[in-house]
């Protein structure tokens, strides 16, 4: 017998997750341009609708009618495969990622509805290979569009996601001996007095870092790098299939920005305000941060990229693991 | 190592908060300097007849070769242009002509907005030159 209600509270819960993070997705793009404009001193986007709050819409429809090229020499399979292979794991994310607790919508429900789609007992490994999944996006739009420009981005950016994925794991994994779950939601849980980046310092910034180096923005954006490769793995895509790659890396900062904020910064957890919106205060700071550093930082050398991130972020993230080990055995 | 990263976090921030100095151009102007180049006008007399006593000497000087004069003459001998064509789009706004007008006819302004939609908007005849004498303030 099929639980109807489950089926469609599921189903709406999708519906709404999925439109809230489209829309997030748009405004990110306003919200960039505002944040990089003000901190060069400009004022940004300003005569699309008040304060150019129409930009995202204006730049939507600009994208749909673009004309769609598919070069003559690409592999036209791979090609037309590759943005909506970065795409679709950039959303998918979004279904165990949970943005509050239970709630009744004001009364309007009898049962409590907890306030997110699934919840995965190996939430975070559902996470990560989803994201490692997504960088064959990367990989597959490179090499399909045969332009020597594209191949060497798909190559640095296979080669970057590998080396930072590692790292990025491997400074999960004190939060989860602490919490000793891989449940999203346990883990939010088990911060409810104590955040956790409290405990896991160090292991914050790396995340931080890391997902930066994973989402390919700068200062750590080798597979587009446009004053060496013109724009890297996607130079050759027009219309919606460019949208998608950026809609794809917009949705990964909010997955990234979630997911630290889940896993670090106490998820819901908060006072007065209610738990959703604290999630979105802690979310939207996050990402603040990585538009904030993006307009901060020069990018960074490919062997430089690659020396930090096998010889200086590995080695924390294991001494962090062992020094997380080692206080939790002396305190037990 | 830490501590430039900070220090270059901490300026962004700064500017981030402070005020844009974005001019929105077609709202709000900053306008030209006095002795700025812009298109050109004829003046009068006071008696309301043109300055200008078509001696060639701008059609000679003109680099651009933006100025056509034709010579037409009154009963008492007076000499006034017949016809006088300026090229805006010619012009390259160096401003010999003005300096070599013996009778401060041809004068540029610090008008600075000089874009036009045709060609034909910006080739001015003597009378158009007249009538921007009256409109545009120098």
């Amino acid at each position: 017998m099929i639980d109807w209600s489950l089926v469609i509270f599921t189903f709406v819960k999708v519906v709404v997750v999925f439109a809230c993070v489209m829309l997030c997705v748009a405004y990110l793009t306003w919200i960039e341009r505002k944040v990089i404009g003000h901190i060069q001193i400009r004022v940004g986007p300003m005569y699309a609708g008040w304060h150019g709050l129409l930009q995202p819409i204006a730049d939507g429809i600009k994208l749909f009618f673009k004309e769609d090229i598919i070069p003559r020499n690409a592999n036209k399979f791979l090609f037309i495969l590759a943005p909506t292979l970065s795409i679709i794991p950039a959303l998918m994310t979004f279904a165990v990622i949970p943005f509050g607790d239970y709630t009744t919508f004001f009364g309007l429900l009898k049962n409590p509805e907890p306030m997110r789609i699934a919840e995965l007992n190996v939430g975070i490994l559902y996470i990560f290979a989803l994201a490692g999944l997504g960088s064959y996006g990367v990989v597959f739009g490179g090499w399909s569009a045969n332009n020597k420009y594209a191949l060497m981005g798909a190559l640095r950016g296979s080669a970057q996601m590998i080396s930072y994925e590692l790292a990025l794991t491997l400074s999960v994994i004190g939060v989860i001996m602490i919490s000793g779950s891989l449940n999203l939601v346990e883990i939010v849980n088990a911060q409810k007095n104590v955040w956790n980046v409290v405990y896991q310092p160090v292991a914050f910034i790396m995340y931080l870092i890391c997902g930066i180096a994973e989402l390919n923005r700068t200062p750590f954006d080798m597979p587009e790098a446009e004053s060496e490769l013109v724009a890297g793995f996607h130079a050759d895509y027009s219309s919606m299939k460019f949208a998608m790659f950026f809609m794809a890396e917009y949705a990964n900062m909010i997955t990234v920005a979630s997911l630290a904020t889940t896993l670090f910064l106490g998820g819901w957890h908060g006072p007065f305000l209610p738990p959703l919106v604290w999630f979105m205060i802690k979310v939207f700071i996050l990402i603040f941060f990585f538009i904030w550093v993006r307009a901060t930082y020069p990018r960074v050398r490919f062997d430089q990229l690659m020396k930090l991130g096998w010889k200086v972020m590995v080695p924390i993230a294991l001494a962090n693991i062992f020094v997380t080990g080692l206080v939790m055995m002396l305190l037990n | 190592m830490i501590k430039p990263l900070v220090k270059g976090l901490w300026i962004t921030l700064k500017y981030f908060f402070s005020k844009p100095i974005t001019v929105h151009y077609p709202e709000e102007k900053v306008g030209s300097f006095p002795r700025y180049r812009g298109l050109h006008i004829i003046g009068r007399k006071p008696d309301g007849s043109i300055k200008c006593v078509a001696c060639g000497l701008c059609e000679a000087i003109c680099p651009a070769k933006a100025i056509k004069i034709e010579i037409g003459e009154l009963e008492d001998g007076m000499r006034y242009p017949k016809t006088y064509i300026l090229d805006g789009w010619r012009c390259i706004f160096c401003g010999l002509c003005q300096e070599v007008c013996p009778v401060n006819a041809i004068v540029l302004t610090p008008q600075y907005e000089n874009a036009a939609y045709k060609k034909e908007e910006l080739i001015l005849d003597r009378d158009t030159l007249l009538k921007r004498g009256d409109e545009v303030k120098i």
